[in-house]
């Protein structure tokens, strides 16, 4: 009876575990770019190491970059980049949670392209401000991709810009990320 | 047998917590933990006569304008030293993100010089780890200008070589520290001078604002000589920063910017006012 008892819990305990591990997916290498248009110069600069995952059953996103891994054409740019505007010593990562809503396809990763609507918070240089924004959820033979784009006032982020330079870096700078996600196993 | 169906229990069940923990978390967990290296340890490639162990990043191309009015301390009669100017103009470029090399001259004495730069290890943190950077210059300066105090003055008398080992820390965000092993080799003196010279650089980077910082540096001179008209370098300056610019005010008792010259034989007294104003204006294309 109690070898009975010990399966039971055993098998609940699995159950548990696997539902829970179901219908998350995650990338290590996501895709985010940055591009900024001002007068005087177009700057962009990109990171291929962005963390994400998605939970289709709760409807949830997360996204973790380091910003020090966004690159840039010019070097010394990069540097101004991390020191003078991110303080990136300080503020080592952004992040993005948030929560959309599952259409039923998607929920059982049927193929198609599914329009979501996702809602949350994006931290920058240690500032959290709410974002919504439309993302694209994509299922191909088993195979989940996500895509958005946003806008980003560098000022709600508190990213102080020169007035001498203000003709350099726009007030807007548009995000566009892209991820290619695998299901998510625990280790 | 209780006990191990309490413990499989829990077991599931912080199991299953764990799973249902939230989602930065786990990003949090799977992030790599990458190399951190330190950046902007200064700001130029100069820190007020001397380099810093800052190397251009590769195919980068730095112009570099610096000039030394007369001495402040000279009176009206130069108008506080500003009817005299020494200029140095010089092309330093990044040949790898490690490797750079320059060309310069000097209106004083009209010297030509050529320097490398190899930066041989970079303060880092995370999973490399390393307190400091260092980086290796090696420079080489031929005078053009006559120097009569020589009794031949020939082509080999002209040239002089500098070698120094800059070790620098990032300390924390707003102070940088650096230390500078230095070695001249004047292939001609005169007989109250050496041939050869150590000298011990001091120098540091303090951040004032995001963009202005306090820098000075000092040169010891370790190697004695009978002649006691020369004076140890010593420099301060202001350094703003915009852009790809970087500017900076000095006053420093060195008149000259080349190496041999100013760590060897400044003459300017810093404290009984024999100093130079200058500015060092930067330009990375």
């Amino acid at each position: 009876m109690k070898t009975f008892k010990i399966l039971f819990v055993l098998v609940l305990a699995l159950l548990a575990v696997s539902a829970n591990a179901q219908g998350r997916y995650l990338t290590r290498t996501g895709h985010i770019k940055f591009y900024s248009h001002a007068p005087l110069e177009d700057i962009e600069a990109n990171n291929n190491k962005v963390l994400s995952i998605v939970d289709l059953s709760k409807g949830q996103v997360a996204v973790d970059l380091l910003i020090k891994a966004f690159e840039f054409e010019k070097k010394l740019m990069q540097e101004h980049f991390n020191e003078n505007y991110m303080e990136s010593d300080k503020y080592p990562k952004s992040t993005f949670k948030g929560d959309f809503n599952v259409p039923d396809g998607l929920k059982s990763m049927d193929d198609g392209t599914y329009e979501v609507d996702v809602d949350g918070e994006l931290t920058i240089h240690g500032v959290k401000q709410p974002l919504r924004t439309k993302a694209t959820l994509k299922v191909a033979n088993g195979n989940l991709t996500g895509a958005l784009s946003f806008n980003v006032r560098v000022k709600d982020y508190k990213i102080k810009i020169p007035k001498v330079v203000v003709r350099n870096i726009a007030e807007e700078v548009e995000v566009t990320a892209t991820f290619e996600y695998e299901p998510y196993q625990k280790n | 047998m209780k006990r191990l169906t309490i413990l499989l229990c829990l077991f599931g069940l912080s199991f299953s917590l764990n799973a249902q923990g939230d989602l930065l978390s786990i990003l949090d967990e799977e992030q790599d933990e990458e190399v951190n290296y330190t950046s902007a340890t200064f700001k130029g490639q100069r820190l007020v006569n001397g380099h810093t162990v800052v190397t251009r990043k590769a195919s980068e191309l730095e112009f570099l304008i610096s000039h030394r009015f007369g001495r402040i301390n000279s009176g009206i009669d130069d108008f506080f030293g500003l009817d005299v100017a020494n200029v140095r103009f010089s092309l330093e470029y990044g040949i790898t993100d490690r490797i750079t090399a320059g060309i310069g001259r000097n209106s004083l004495q009209k010297v030509y010089d050529g320097f490398v730069k190899y930066n041989l290890m970079r303060q880092a943190s995370g999973s490399v780890s390393s307190p400091l950077t260092i980086t290796g210059l090696s420079s080489v300066a031929i005078r053009t200008a006559d120097n009569f105090d020589f009794a031949e003055d020939d082509f080999n008398a002209k040239v002089s070589y500098t070698h120094q080992f800059l070790i620098a820390r990032k300390v924390d965000e707003k102070l940088s520290l650096q230390l500078s092993p230095t070695y001249v080799h004047r292939n001609r003196v005169l007989e109250n001078q050496e041939n050869d010279n150590l000298a011990l650089g001091v120098g540091g980077r303090m951040k004032l604002t995001q963009r202005i910082a306090l820098n000075a540096e000092y040169f010891y001179r370790l190697t004695e000589e009978q002649t006691n008209a020369f004076k140890d370098a010593f420099g301060v300056g202001i350094e703003i920063e915009t852009g790809g610019h970087v500017f900076h005010l000095n006053f420093t008792n060195a008149r000259s910017m080349a190496e041999r010259a100013f760590i060897t034989e400044t003459t300017g007294d810093f404290f009984n006012g024999d100093i130079h104003f200058g500015f060092n204006i930067s330009r990375v294309f």
